[in-house]
């Protein structure tokens, strides 16, 4: 379960920057996770639970911004919304397709008092 | 718990240089000999309570990973060295190929191996066994390597300029594709026992990969295995995937591995 992993990146990520500003308690944290990132968000809501105990994120609110994958069709430059990297371009059927969004896995912004 | 990697609930990594004098006692975990960017030491309190504020962080979770994989990337360059990232389901043959390929290239390239398992020693053992310099990362409950245990284990490798360095990670199809090593090419392995329908049940790692090697080929009449299909599904997760179908068993098919092995070494250049 690499979503723990995940979870300790991002908790390190936080504390870091909240030190940084002598921040006392983060409130916020607002995340950017792509639809193809490849995190698990049952896995990830797991790992979270377990991972933010006795750290600055305990307590604090998460908000999520989920961001749908699109792609472009190499063939015919059609953008479509994909699921997986083996969806085909609703015109032409082709394969070859290039992700423009979806993989992101970002920690954005942090609320912090 | 190591600050950087965040592997497993107890990040308890070690790492064994196989040797001959010595078996398995340079248990070393995780010397920190070396700076961490973002390690920030204010402990002081805070005196303005009650001001909130936003803070705009903007960063990559993985920058922590890609920031150590870009570092031992430029460590591969300088030294010429070519590093393959060997990924697979448990069982399907990394270890296996790596036994025939270090025995039947011998002399002919130098190779060094990173061998990544959660518990056990015994692929480094198989790799020693063949007189190659082999290194073995335990990762406890951490279910694959992360740039920074390479960076580790390449402080006691010291691979040789100019070699093959091939890094076996854990058995494990899923984590190991979100985690850049600073290899240059990753290659995944399947076997005719798993299912032809593997490439769509694990996209990440088939995207992620150059080569797919077809493993145990040997096995074909006796396993529903479609190998058109599973060959099929596998360019439709990555059209450039380049595809080589083999058997450790019978050695029928190595030829093309040595052969898409020695085109992506680079000859030093002459001085
Ligand atoms: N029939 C047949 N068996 C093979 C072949 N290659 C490997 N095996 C067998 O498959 C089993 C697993 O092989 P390993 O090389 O240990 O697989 P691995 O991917 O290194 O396994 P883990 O490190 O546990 O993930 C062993 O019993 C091998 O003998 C092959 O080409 N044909
Ligand atoms: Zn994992
Ligand atoms: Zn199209
Ligand atoms: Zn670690
Ligand atoms: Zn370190
Ligand atoms: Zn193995």
């Amino acid at each position: 379960m690499h979503e723990l992993s995940i979870v300790m990146g991002i908790i390190k990520i936080a504390e870091d920057h909240a030190r940084a500003a002598e921040a006392a308690a983060i409130d916020e944290i607002e995340l950017d996770i792509g639809t193809m990132s490849g995190i698990d968000m049952d896995s990830m809501e797991f790992a979270w639970t377990q991972a933010i105990q006795g750290t600055m994120l305990k307590d604090t609110v998460r908000k999520i911004n989920s961001i749908t994958a699109k792609a472009k069709c190499l063939d015919c430059d059609t953008e479509f919304e994909i699921k997986n990297y083996y969806d085909a371009c609703p015109v032409c059927g082709e394969h070859l397709i290039e992700i423009l969004q979806g993989k992101e896995l970002k920690v954005r912004s942090l609320l912090v008092s | 718990m190591c600050a950087t990697c965040g592997c497993g609930s107890d990040g308890k990594t070690t790492f064994y240089l196989v040797d001959k004098d010595q078996p398995h006692t340079h248990d070393h975990s995780h010397p920190h000999d070396h700076v961490h960017p973002h390690d920030h030491g204010h402990t002081h309190a805070h005196p303005h309570a009650n001001e909130k504020k936003i803070i705009d962080v903007e960063q990559d979770v993985l920058y922590q990973n890609n920031l150590l994989a870009e570092r031992n990337r430029g460590y591969f360059d300088a030294k010429n060295i070519l590093a393959l990232n060997l990924v697979s389901s448990p069982g399907s043959g990394k270890t296996s190929l790596l036994e025939r390929t270090l025995k039947d290239l011998k002399g002919e390239l130098e190779f060094a191996v990173i061998e990544g398992d959660q518990q056990t020693n015994n692929d480094a053992d198989r790799i020693f066994a063949t007189g190659t310099r082999v290194t073995q990362i335990n990762t406890g409950k951490g279910c694959h390597l992360d740039a920074h245990m390479i960076l580790h284990a390449m402080q006691g490798l010291k691979p040789k300029d100019n070699s093959v360095l091939f890094i076996e990670n854990v058995g494990n199809l899923v984590c190991p594709a979100m985690f850049d090593l600073g290899e240059k090419e990753r290659v995944v392995i399947i076997s005719v026992t798993e299912g032809d329908d593997k490439p769509l049940k694990y996209p990440d790692m088939f995207h992620s990969s150059t080569l797919c090697i077809i493993n145990k080929t040997d096995l074909l009449p006796y396993v529903p295995f479609d190998i058109e299909k599973a060959k099929a599904n596998a360019k439709k997760v990555n059209h450039h995937l380049e595809i080589i179908e083999l058997s450790c068993t019978t050695g029928e098919g190595l030829p093309l591995w040595y052969n898409w092995l020695k085109s992506k070494v680079l000859q030093p250049e002459a001085v």
